[in-house]
């Protein structure tokens, strides 16, 4: 029962994760670096509650969530591919752009600065721990889905071959008439929309919007894209991994045994450990972060 | 010559004129007058001492952590750490402040907060520099995470063996209080700018004096500019690149002063929050230059304190999403100005 | 077979008129025109710099052309996409590998024209009809195996087979035998003759004379941006050719007379002395395997060979560039092999880098900064530098080597190539120096640059000095040398002197037929 208590705890925290590093591997497989998960993330939050509470319906929420993250990262996109910006500059920015205006719609629309009124959600009034409740919020089945999807596009079909092209040698990819750009304008609609759907996750769970709710999630998914390598299969196992030491921090709160802030900087600890190479080098794609002539 | 320039100002005059579009559709929105808004704002700055003097109190950290990026930029490396630096900076500025003797004068003190503030940034900036000359892991995402740590890791120093019970703080410090700048002029009472605002000016001429009048600012900027290069000349690039980021994450923790001790007396769990990232923000819209980066990190400040002016009538996260869209806009505009510029020498 | 004959009956293939082209300052083409008929090999010729590869990038479709008219077959294409003129059959083989290194071969083959599956990536159908067309060229590869781990060789069947497998007519070849081997080299004009005999077109650009006569029925030259003549291969000589190239006439004879007669009585005490280097490069181990050399001051030795033989990493090595695995080094009777670049420039090295655009200049650097580049703890003062003795050494070395403009505060991005390279070797003539590393000494430089270059090695060797010199140019190589190494596979297949060596002599060695060693 404990077990279970805890797997099921461990997927509701990975979920959000899921959805994220699905879109930061297809953003930086493309050649766009993923600093603006987060963004897309708090973004699909608070698009997705505005979009449940106007219409009545969590799936219309998602609807706008969705919209909200592909906008979003579609700005980023025209900012680096258009305009050829400093994508960490863009990224960096991109995050700080939805934590005002966020914050600032929340009081245009709902008169506070911290929290939206309830908004419809999915699953049960008061989501259980259970496995069973879990199992009712659709999103956890998305989430799940996500991750294959994106190994399926990514190794399985043309888009995903002229992907891995574009992050790894656009030039090569042009002289063939692959059209680069589009194909990151494309990936990176993609991931905007794949991170909003895990904020989404967040807000319609919780069943309000409330200011800076994302604290973070994006760049843990950030992490465990990194921390996979790139790919969608290891990047869900991190997820799963930096959700289950959160699972056991939460689990262990009573007991003292670990400070909580040292269980936070595990999935933030590897990632560096796995840049360093300390066991076999995380090699980033070649173009990534760099603009096409 | 007169290229250059425009060259460096275009990008702002474009990020401005963008700021105000999206600004005024913001106020509009809320149902305010830009021109009422845009008014209140410059009188609640520069319009009377108070604010004047909260604008040069902001000024003063981000000038620390602008300059951190700026340097590490003409090196080549993005640092996204100062955010963690300069809580590092004032953190260790902050318990030195905590074991020094009540009443020390500040002209015996400064020098040793000095010392620890920017011994607790440039640990801090050191080891993603090490990291990435060592193993080649890539700045940009181990500063990143890096902040996570090291704010953990402060919060848990702070919360488990600092804090004064029912605060996130440290216990005051009674050693060598930097003087406000109030204590000079009266009018700026209240304000919280003190004389680290000296230490940001002094430092920033440091600065371009190093970038651009020594040796080792010769070998930083080769480097930043063409590492295969700078190596061939016989500059060591795996030093050049921990000892700036080093360098980086020492600025950034000098700014730690600011809060911990010309302003509060006291270290606070999150009190660099935000400062770090705009940083990033200055040194970009300061095209990496110290000067740049001064008058930069003014327009910020002004902002944020702008910020707080206008809140009654429309939020003051309205600041936010200017900033960002200033940063978005000079960052898509500086590649697209260069590029004018050259073809039109070429014509 | 009567190429010629053929060519002025046959029709058109490709016809370019009046092109022009620029990239910001630099006027690429400036109204050039080009006319292929179908079914020749058509030799595309000129200096570095000419505009060859912008013209024949503007028929494959990676840029639009300013002004000027391009037909293919008769159809106005001017201005078409890669995807366009892939689609037409026009597929082009570039200098710089246009492979994608972390996907297979198969994975290649199939980017921009995937074949699908329901949906998915159809990778069988591919991997067969990659074998197949494989066999029927006679260009071997294994359509699995991932591109990374390819030779340049074999990587270069990929680039022509990906072309073919896109149902290329009209191939475009850039400076391919670069970086094959004499063998691969024959093995290519095999191929590119049987396509030929099956009637397709080729378009080759080179600056080799020798291939040009060897493989072409017909040659356009260009100079400056602008085509300058347009040659049948069998009316013409390598030395009309040439002068088309450079704009005026050209010993090419006299190239080979001026070299030492001192290669004999060498001093006992060798200035560079080499044992047993073993260095590891980027794409393999022991790039460098076991060399040993050493150089006597007054005398300058040559490394000759085809490019990729372990020429860059000795040179990196010897400067302190590249960490050693095993051997040593010593300059003037001092090991060197544990020395920083900077200490081995103050023990005597002095070093001309293989590629002055990464490392022998600082792009955005004036002329003055450039020309302390590695000397920049001469001109500091405590730890300032000094601005005054920066600007009058730049004044000097301008007025020594004619450097233009003649203004030290110019970014060094916006000289000629000639000129970027006088920065780099007024700065490394004048340290003090025992040895010199020259690497491509005169890559990508016009001739008048080329001559004074040339001038300013032979006087340094001739005031005792001693000078290590690779160049891909085997001319260069006998024009200059006093003792000439081949090197083959990381390895030295051959030390001859000057007086015994030849191409017909040392053309087997750089194959690896030959050793000697």
């Amino acid at each position: 029962m404990i077990v279970l208590a805890f797997l099921a705890q461990t997927l509701r925290i990975a979920i959000p994760y899921l959805f994220a590093a699905s879109g930061g591997v297809i953003s930086e497989r493309s050649g766009l670096i993923g600093l603006g998960l987060e963004g897309y993330m708090l973004g699909g939050a608070f698009c997705g509650a505005v979009a449940s509470y106007y219409s009545g319906s969590p799936w219309v929420g998602l609807l706008g969530a969705v919209a909200g993250g592909a906008a979003l990262a579609l700005l980023y996109a025209l900012t680096a591919i258009r305009f050829r910006a400093d994508q960490v500059v863009v990224g960096i920015a991109v995050n700080l752009l939805v934590t005002g205006a966020t914050r600032f719609f929340l009081r245009l629309a709902f008169h506070s600065s911290a929290n939206s009124p309830r908004v419809p959600g999915f699953g049960a009034e008061q989501s259980g721990t259970g496995l069973a409740s879990l199992a009712r919020n659709p999103l956890i089945w998305l989430g799940i889905l996500a991750i294959a999807v994106m190994a399926w596009l990514l190794y399985r079909t043309p888009y995903g071959l002229r992907v891995r092209a574009a992050g790894e040698h656009p030039e090569a990819a042009l002289s063939v008439g692959v059209p680069v750009d589009r194909v990151r304008y494309v990936a990176a609609a993609l991931s905007g929309m794949l991170a909003a759907l895990g904020g989404a996750y967040l807000a319609l769970d919780q069943h309000q919007f409330s200011a800076e709710m994302t604290a973070g999630r994006g760049f843990i998914a950030l992490a465990a894209t990194i921390f996979g390598r790139w790919d969608p299969f290891r990047a869900a196992l991190a997820c799963l991994f930096f959700a289950a030491a959160e699972t056991l921090q939460i689990q262990l709160q009573g007991a003292q045994v670990i400070p909580s802030q040292f269980v936070e900087m595990i999935p933030y600890a590897l990632t560096i450990v796995a840049l360093a190479g300390v066991v076999g080098r995380a090699v980033p794609p070649a173009a990534l972060g760099k603009a096409t002539e | 010559m007169r290229r250059t320039v425009e060259e460096a100002l275009l990008p702002a005059l474009v990020a401005l004129l963008v700021a105000a579009v999206v600004g005024d559709v913001l106020i509009l929105s809320f149902g305010q007058s830009p021109g009422s808004v845009y008014r209140l704002l410059i009188d609640g700055t520069w319009g009377n001492a108070y604010g004047f003097g909260q604008v040069l109190y902001k000024t003063t950290t981000l000038t620390f952590t602008g300059l951190a990026v700026a340097i590490g930029l003409r090196a080549g490396l993005f640092n996204i750490g100062a955010e963690s630096q300069l809580a590092a900076g004032g953190f260790l500025a902050g318990l030195a402040g905590l074991m020094l003797p009540m009443g020390l004068p500040a002209l015996a003190t400064l020098p040793i907060y000095i010392v620890a503030a920017a011994a607790g940034g440039a640990i801090v900036g050191g080891i993603p520099g090490v990291l990435k000359a060592r193993f080649g892991a890539h700045e940009v995402i181990t500063t990143i995470m890096l902040n996570f740590i090291v704010l953990a890791l402060l919060n848990y120093l702070t919360a488990a063996h600092l804090k004064v019970e029912g605060t996130l703080h440290t216990a005051e410090i009674h050693a060598g209080a930097l003087p406000r700048l109030s204590s000079m002029i009266g009018a700026f009472r209240g304000s919280a700018a003190n004389v680290v605002l000296f230490l940001a000016l002094i430092t920033a001429a440091a600065v371009a004096w190093f970038l651009f009048r020594t040796r080792r600012g010769f070998e930083l900027r080769a480097t930043g500019l063409q590492p295969a290069a700078a190596e061939y000349g016989g500059v060591n690039v795996g030093g050049v690149w921990w000892r700036t980021m080093a360098l980086s994450g020492a600025l950034a923790g000098i700014g730690g002063l600011n809060y911990v001790l010309g302003y509060k007396h006291y270290y606070e769990e999150s009190f660099a929050s935000g400062a770090g990232f705009l940083g990033i923000a200055v040194a970009i819209v300061g095209r990496n230059n110290p000067i740049g980066v001064v008058v930069a990190a003014f327009v910020f400040a002004t902002m944020s304190q702008g910020g707080l002016a206008v809140n009654a009538v429309v939020p003051k996260q309205i600041v936010d999403v200017l900033q960002a869209v200033v940063i978005i806009a000079v960052a898509a505009s500086v590649p697209e100005v260069r590029r004018l510029a050259r073809a039109r020498s070429a014509a | 077979m009567s190429s010629v004959e053929s060519s002025a009956s046959a029709p058109i293939a490709i016809r370019l008129s009046d092109i022009y082209k620029s990239f910001g300052p630099v006027n690429a083409n400036r109204g050039a025109s080009i006319q292929v008929a179908r079914g020749e090999i058509h030799a595309l010729v000129g200096e570095n710099g000419a505009g060859k590869s912008t013209l024949m990038r503007i028929l494959g479709g990676m840029y639009a052309p300013d002004a000027g008219k391009m037909e293919v077959n008769g159809r106005d294409v001017t201005g078409w996409t890669t995807a366009e003129a892939i689609d037409a059959g026009v597929g082009m083989v570039h200098q710089h590998f246009m492979l994608v290194p972390t996907l297979t071969v198969a994975e290649n083959m199939m980017l921009g024209r995937e074949p699908t599956s329901r949906g998915q990536l159809d990778s069988a159908r591919v991997a067969r009809e990659v074998t197949e067309l494989s066999k029927r060229t006679g260009l071997a590869v294994h359509p699995q195996r991932k591109v990374a781990d390819l030779s340049v060789g074999e990587a270069q069947r990929v680039e022509i087979l990906k072309t073919l497998y896109r149902g290329a007519k009209i191939l475009i070849l850039d400076e391919p035998t670069a970086v094959l081997s004499p063998p691969e080299i024959d093995e290519l004009w095999r191929v590119l003759r049987g396509m030929r005999e099956r009637g397709e077109t080729i378009v080759l650009i080179t600056h080799k004379l020798d291939e040009v006569m060897e493989i072409s029925d017909t040659i356009t030259v260009m100079r400056h941006g602008q085509t300058i003549a347009q040659l049948t291969t069998t009316e013409t000589t390598p030395a009309a050719i040439a002068k088309a190239m450079v704009g005026r006439d050209v010993q090419l004879a006299t190239h080979y007379g001026e070299t030492s007669s001192r290669s004999l009585e060498l001093p006992s005490a060798s200035l560079l002395e080499v044992r047993d280097l073993v260095v590891d490069g980027p794409r393999r181990a022991s790039a460098v395997d076991g060399v040993g050399f050493s150089i006597a001051p007054g005398e300058i030795l040559g490394i000759a060979g085809v490019e990729g033989n372990g020429q860059t990493e000795l040179l990196e090595a010897l400067a302190g560039l590249r960490p050693v695995r095993s051997g040593s080094t010593s300059v003037a009777g001092r090991d060197i092999t544990a020395l920083s670049v900077k200490s081995r420039g103050d023990a005597g090295l002095s070093h001309i880098p293989e590629d002055r655009h990464a490392r022998g200049l600082v792009l955005d650097y004036t002329i003055a900064e450039n020309l302390i580049l590695g000397q920049q703890h001469r001109f500091t003062t405590g730890v300032r530098l000094d601005n005054d003795a920066i600007i009058d050494n730049a004044r000097r070395q301008i007025d020594a080597f004619d450097i233009r403009p003649a203004v030290p505060s110019v970014p060094a991005r916006a000289l000629s190539g000639g000129n970027q390279q006088k920065i780099v070797i007024a700065r490394e003539m004048s340290r003090g120096f025992q040895v010199l590393l020259a690497a491509q000494p005169t890559r990508g430089v016009d001739v008048g640059a080329i001559e004074f270059i040339h001038a300013r090695l032979r006087e340094t060797r001739n005031a005792g000095k001693a000078i290590l010199l690779v160049s891909a140019d085997l001319a260069e190589v006998l024009a200059l040398s006093d003792r000439i190494a081949v090197m083959y596979g990381g390895k030295f297949a051959a030390v001859l002197n000057r007086r015994d060596a030849s191409e017909e002599v040392l053309g087997p060695y750089m194959t690896g037929a030959e050793h000697a060693a």
